[in-house]
């Protein structure tokens, strides 16, 4: 734990992860950690916090940070350079491209994990001044699918509820979300309304997630069926009259097209459970549910974004909440669950391809607007390239200038071993980074740009909620590490745009985009903060989280269009008239399966964070692929054995877990190992680049690939004080723990080349046990009495107990017993220990002897009589005699002490 | 009338027949016990705890005189036999008088070798195998002489160690390239020698003893490779001798030992030979343990139960305190044997385990000696260990909870 120093305050901020936005209290221990605990007064969480957040503290250290700027030199070697030389460089080679192949050459990649400051300069940099929309972001591979549902929908990217309709509703249905996982502090809030008020849970998943409670209903669905389904619900609300006909009429446009293209699509329950895969009663079930229960959230996240049709599937389920009028209300909207704590603010201020600024597009009057609040002098007139198409422009070389700020496309994006060799192509590859390395860094980065971290940096984030939260710094930042607007404020001033980035200070920043948020707006846009646009510094630093919209002079609001009030000219929303559901991909004799991707409970993204937390490096240490058992049987692959996935864009090799949780004809595997902490275990590398027309979302979740089994003979870890580099020819994967470095491998190498291996790397103080006939070999070396590295390897699954040592090393000191038994590799606990032997003769231990003596007996000849000690060769007598001698002048002593006690 | 049984030699072999006669044919026999040592029967393992100060010369007497008394044995003791008439059956000792036998069992163990090398006659040249050595090397030892053991196995490692620990400097040359090379590997001795030397011992391997130099006492050894050691004393550890001549002169078939069969009989009837003095299917055994297990199978024999011995697998226990060493079996391993072998030498931890076709045939351990008696007995009863090889390096309550589980 860390301890906290009173005089050092707890600052409030939000969480570094997910979209929930969670407040949180960080203490600062005045030694570069803090204390993390979760904001009683934020109204995302009320002191809540997830395995993740609560593990913050763990993961503020600096081994891995990039601390100052470097640039790759003549020999290829990155060398430490001085900021100013840096932002030169960059300006320069961008001025220099620009100037050459033109503005759409050059192109910034963000991250949902920028500040919303970052976010509004990098957008305004690249569409108002350098003149192209090629901005784009990981958000892309979050929740674009939900954005364009709901531009298409709505008329804006508008989320209509909030987090207080999870606890009104009466049914809550959750679609391709694994809440329990990756939104656990709002998936707490539904299973406390299950509790209290007795809502109904429906989890719509091609996996039995642990989101799926015991009396919930799941609905397990086909993969990229979603559209069928939420097509047959429209169906069945309209045909069982649940239909809110005044609303229709009022309110929206489209709904004839929209329910005759859902009845060709699924026309009844029975044509639904078809499509679908589910059984007719499931279907008829959740129909009449949903009819039945006016307060009706339904959530969607990944499963339904991130698709070749997700924005179909979007529309489709908010087709129903439409055609019930069951939206803005208390307990009764859609709801997107977003993946990343400000994808929400990368949204608002427009930092997606397809998005102008602040909820504004391409449109010449957006266009014009904008032009004249930036005062810009070559703005951007057309739609950028979103994230897959723009490392494919990277690839045929269209785009020579890439700038990456904050995320790791070499491990995220699908095809991912192309994305890594696209961006090899580069003539200029910047970085913005709080890691020295990564994927993506590794794959060839000219520049790297070190940038402030969670703790270090301030601005603000917007949570899935629309509510804009303050994210403080309670840490100095490290080394040379700037703001990632400062950078590009920098980089911007350099290109001769220095009037217009002359902030300095994120509030700035904020001010311009209150401001420009409501320029010309008067309530046609959602997205009004106007009302913050004159913030003094010192009521930004203070700002409480609030919701948007914020106008300028009319009251807050929670919810919207529950009185219709939509963003389309007519000012109604828009039916939907979706595509059959179809997957992009057709599965093969040679892909006979369905790879679906996604998070685990404790790991974020690639881990850059997560992965530095030994507490979160426990749950699921090794990167796996889920298979069905009668998949497990028909492709030969056993539990806990390994299997190679292929794909027609790479291959991995993965552990496997056989579980019925898993769909037949289906594989899972999760997104966050990389290149950087395991081996061939980057998913990112399988995934198919098809995506959605509309959202340009990638289908991240239904791959054909195929399995097979792959054999390693022997398996094993090992544990260090300092970072280990293990032979090539070994599957590993890296896993933080107490004290050091974990690694967990397979192998099919001799046995005793691991033997040479570690003792290259390990102290003098060394101890061995070999079994080389038995193919084991374990050893430890010692720095004093603590473990500094260790190595365990046997047959699969008779290596050692993994925790067992994992505990010995994270304790500072080994006693002798532990040591002793150390390199059994197993636990000791409950075992009698007889203690050192004295009598040799009859193996009788000192423990054995003393206790004899406790309970009473005398003499050498009566231990003799009870225990046989001492009666053969005698040579144990003297000691004997010695260990009665030390009993007597102990007891009294004992007494005393109890006595004073 | 019982039946006159008389035993040449009083020590532990002597004293644990008679133990075992006294359960199983208590009376049968009329035991007269003759002795050449003037004192009762003490542990002999022990001397080296004397000498090191751990124990007294008293505190090692086996059994006190009423426990001789008790079961009716008329003991001898500081009595040399001299002749054994085979026909007549009688013994003869030094003042001419005979004893008659009906049974005799011979046990008198074995001699300390001197070396055949110039000046092993010189004063100051002493052996380490009884109470009367002791006595005169603990006076060495309080001089602070400077003494010399020649012998790296067990005897000279305790006499070392014991010499040492009452004072003396001690240096102990060995001619092997390592200490206890019949019981221990080079990695386990390599241990044992950093464990001893860290006991003040000053340890020279490789080291030929050429000679022995002195006017009238040792003054120093000189050794093969030109080497000279100063020395007040120098103690010969270097081996052991059946004490055969009273057998061989009675026309008792003997070999290196008195050569006995599976009921520990010689070659004439109604004689027998347990201890160090016999030599059973070719081995000579050096040790207390197996004069035990013969003394347990000739009393039963002589008491008329079905009694065979066939031989023992040796165990060995080196007696200096803080080094635990034990080595059991053929703890070298050959060609079709595996080994198992843990070392932790900082930690003054070896153990390697041999195993043959999946059975345990050997053992070293050197440190920690916890399990020695659990792996003796899988060695001995020759059980399958492929089920406990995982764990049996760890010990038996580790083993045996896998194999449970």
């Amino acid at each position: 734990m860390t301890v906290v120093n009173p005089d050092l305050r707890a600052v409030k901020t939000t969480c570094a992860y997910c979209g929930v936005g969670c407040g949180i209290l960080a203490t600062p221990d005045g030694r570069g950690g803090a204390a993390i605990s979760g904001d009683p007064d934020h109204p995302a969480n009320f002191g809540r916090l997830c395995s993740k957040g609560s593990a913050l503290g763990e993961t503020l250290g600096l081994t891995s940070r990039l601390l100052y700027p470097m640039i790759r030199c003549g020999k290829g070697t990155m060398e430490r350079v001085a900021w100013s030389d840096a932002l030169d460089h960059v300006a320069h080679r961008f001025q220099h491209i620009i100037a050459r192949d033109g503005p759409d050459a050059v192109a910034f990649y963000l991250s949902g994990q920028l500040l919303t400051e970052d976010y509004y300069v990098a957008n305004k940099l690249m569409k108002g001044f350098i003149g192209s929309a090629n901005v784009d972001t990981n958000s892309r591979l979050c929740m674009a699918s939900s954005v364009a549902g709901h531009r298409r929908a709505f008329g804006a990217d508008t989320v209509p509820g909030c987090y207080e309709d999870f606890d009104e509703a009466d049914l809550l249905v959750l679609v391709g979300s694994n809440a329990a996982w990756c939104h656990p502090v709002l998936n707490q809030r539904m299973l406390a309304n299950k509790q209290k008020r007795g809502a109904r849970i429906v989890v719509i998943d091609p996996r039995r997630t642990d989101t799926v409670g015991d009396d919930d209903l799941f609905l397990g669905l086909r993969p990229g069926t979603d559209t069928a389904l939420f097509s047959g619900l429209l169906v069945y609300l309209a045909d069982n009259g649940v239909l809110d006909r005044h609303y229709i009429e009022l309110h929206t446009t489209g709904f004839d097209d929209a329910i005759a293209r859902a009845r060709s699509i699924t026309s009844s329950i029975g044509a639904t459970a078809l499509a679908t895969g589910l059984s007719e009663q499931d279907v008829a079930t959740f129909f009449q549910m949903f009819a039945n229960t006016p307060r009706v959230v339904t959530l969607y996240s990944q499963g339904v974004n991130q698709s070749a049709q997700g924005t179909d599937k979007v529309n489709a389920i908010l087709n129903c909440h439409l055609a019930t009028g069951r939206i803005g209300l208390p307990g009764a909207s859609p709801f997107s669950l977003t993946g990343q704590p400000n994808a929400m603010g990368g949204r608002e201020v427009g930092g997606l391809a397809n998005q102008l600024a602040a909820h504004m597009g391409f449109t010449p009057p957006d266009i014009d607007r904008v032009r004249r609040f930036w005062t810009a002098p070559r703005i951007a007139t057309h739609e950028g390239l979103k994230a897959v198409q723009m490392f494919e422009a990277i690839a045929r070389g269209e785009i020579r200038a890439l700038w990456v700020m904050g995320t790791n496309p070499a491990v995220s994006l699908p095809n991912a071993d192309g994305v890594r060799e696209a961006l090899k192509k580069l003539e200029l590859f910047v970085i913005s980074e709080n890691v020295i390395s990564n994927d993506t860094v590794d794959a060839g980065a000219h520049v790297l740009l070190p940038a402030q971290a969670w703790g270090e940096k301030s601005g603000t984030v917007t949570n899935s909620e629309r509510r804009i939260s303050r994210q403080r710094a309670f840490l100095p930042s490290p080394g040379e590490a700037k703001p990632d607007w400062w950078i590009m404020g920098e980089v911007a001033r350099r290109l001769g745009f220095g009037a217009a980035f002359s902030f300095t200070s994120a509030a700035d920043i904020f001010r311009e985009h209150a401001a420009l948020s409501a320029f010309e707006n008067a309530g046609a846009r959602d997205f009004d903060i106007g009302a913050l646009q004159s913030l003094s510094d010192s009521d930004f630093d203070a700002m409480a989280p609030v919701q948007w919209p914020v106008r300028q002079g009319t009251e807050p609001q929670a919810r919207f269009f529950a009185e219709g009030g939509f963003f389309a000219k007519d000012f109604r929303a828009r039916f939907v008239a979706p595509e059959t559901p179809a997957l992009r991909t057709e599965t093969t004799a040679a892909r006979p399966l369905r790879l679906n991707t996604g998070r685990i409970r404790d790991q974020w993204h690639t881990m850059t964070r997560t992965g530095m937390s030994p507490r979160l490096g426990q749950h699921l240490p090794e990167p796996f692929v889920e298979v069905h058992p009668d998949d497990a049987a028909k492709y030969g692959v056993a539990d806990g054995d390994f299997a190679r996935i292929r794909t027609d864009y790479g291959q991995c090799t993965l552990r496997v877990i056989v579980s019925e949780r898993q769909q037949r004809g289906m594989l899972f595997a999760p997104i966050h190992w990389s290149e950087a902490n395991a081996t061939g275990a980057r998913v990112g590398s399988l995934v198919a680049p098809v995506t959605d027309p509309f959202s340009g979302q990638p289908e991240n979740k239904a791959t054909p690939a195929s399995i097979v089994p792959y054999e390693y003979v022997f398996r094993g870890f090992a544990l260090s004080r300092k970072p280990l580099e293990l032979p090539a020819h070994a599957w590993v994967a890296r896993v933080a723990v107490n004290g050091g470095h974990g690694y967990l491998f397979a192998d099919n190498a001799d046995v005793a080349g691991w033997q040479s291996w570690l003792k290259s790397i390990a102290r003098d103080d060394l101890a061995e046990y070999k079994d080389f006939g038995g193919s084991v070999y374990r050893a430890a070396s010692f720095d004093g009495d603590r473990i500094d590295t260790c190595l365990f390897i046997g047959p699969a699954r008779d290596a050692g107990d993994w925790n067992v040592i994992k505990d010995l090393f994270a304790a500072d000191t080994l006693n002798h017993d532990q040591r002793r038994m150390l390199l059994s590799g197993k636990s000791v606990d409950g075992l009698a220990n007889a203690g050192p032997i004295v009598c040799a003769c009859f193996g009788i231990g000192r423990n054995t002897i003393c206790d004899t003596i406790a309970a009473g007996v005398r003499s050498a000849a009566d231990i003799g009589t009870k225990l046989k000690a001492g009666t053969n060769c005698g040579s144990c007598i003297p000691e004997l005699k010695r260990l009665i001698a030390q009993a007597g002048t102990n007891d009294p002593e004992q007494r005393k002490l109890v006595v004073a006690n | 009338m019982s039946e006159p049984l008389v035993i040449v030699g009083n020590g532990m072999a002597a004293a644990r027949l008679v133990d075992e006669l006294a359960k199983v044919a208590l009376g049968r026999y009329a035991v007269a016990v003759i002795g050449d040592e003037p004192r009762l029967a003490y542990n002999r393992v022990l001397l080296s705890s004397v000498l090191a100060g751990e124990t007294t010369s008293q505190d090692i007497e086996l059994r006190p005189a009423s426990w001789w008394r008790d079961r009716g044995v008329t003991l001898k003791y500081g009595c040399v036999a001299t002749e054994i008439d085979v026909g007549r059956r009688e013994l003869k000792i030094e003042n001419d008088e005979s004893i008659p036998f009906s049974k005799l069992v011979l046990t008198t163990g074995s001699s300390p070798l001197r070396l055949n090398v110039p000046g092993a006659d010189l004063a100051g040249v002493h052996t380490f195998r009884d109470s009367r050595d002791v006595d005169l090397l603990l006076t060495l030892a309080a001089q602070k002489k400077r003494v010399v053991v020649i012998g790296g196995g067990l005897l000279g490692l305790e006499a070392a160690y014991g010499l040492a620990k009452a004072g003396a400097p001690v240096t102990l040359v060995h001619l092997m390239n390592r200490l206890m090379e019949r019981q221990l590997d080079a990695p386990a001795a390599a241990l044992l020698k950093s464990l001893v030397e860290s006991k003040g011992i000053e340890i020279l391997l490789n080291a030929n003893t050429a000679s022995i130099h002195g006017e009238t006492r040792v003054e120093s050894v000189e050794l093969a490779d030109g080497r000279l050691l100063e020395a007040d004393a120098v103690i010969f550890a270097a081996g052991i001798r059946p004490n055969i001549a009273l057998a061989r002169e009675a026309g008792i078939p003997v070999n290196r030992g008195m050569v006995v069969d599976d009921h520990l009989q010689t070659g004439a009837s109604g004689i027998f030979a347990i201890g160090e003095c016999a030599e059973h299917r070719g081995v000579c055994y050096g040790l207390v343990e197996p004069a035990y297990e013969q003394a347990r199978v000739l009393a039963r024999h002589l008491a008329g139960r079905e009694a065979s011995y066939s031989g023992s697998i040796v165990a060995t226990n080196l007696k200096v305190s803080g080094v635990s060493v034990f080595s059991a079996g053929d703890s070298m391993g050959g060609d079709g044997s595996e080994a198992i072998v843990l070392s932790d030498i900082n930690h003054g931890t070896y153990k390697k385990l041999v195993i043959v076709d999946g059975r345990l045939t050997g053992a070293v351990l050197i440190g920690d000696v916890a399990d020695a008696l659990w792996y003796l007995e899988l060695i001995r009863t020759r059980q399958p260990t492929a089920r406990i090889r995982a764990d049996m390096m760890f010990g038996r309550s580790l083993a045996t909870r896998s194999e449970a589980a």
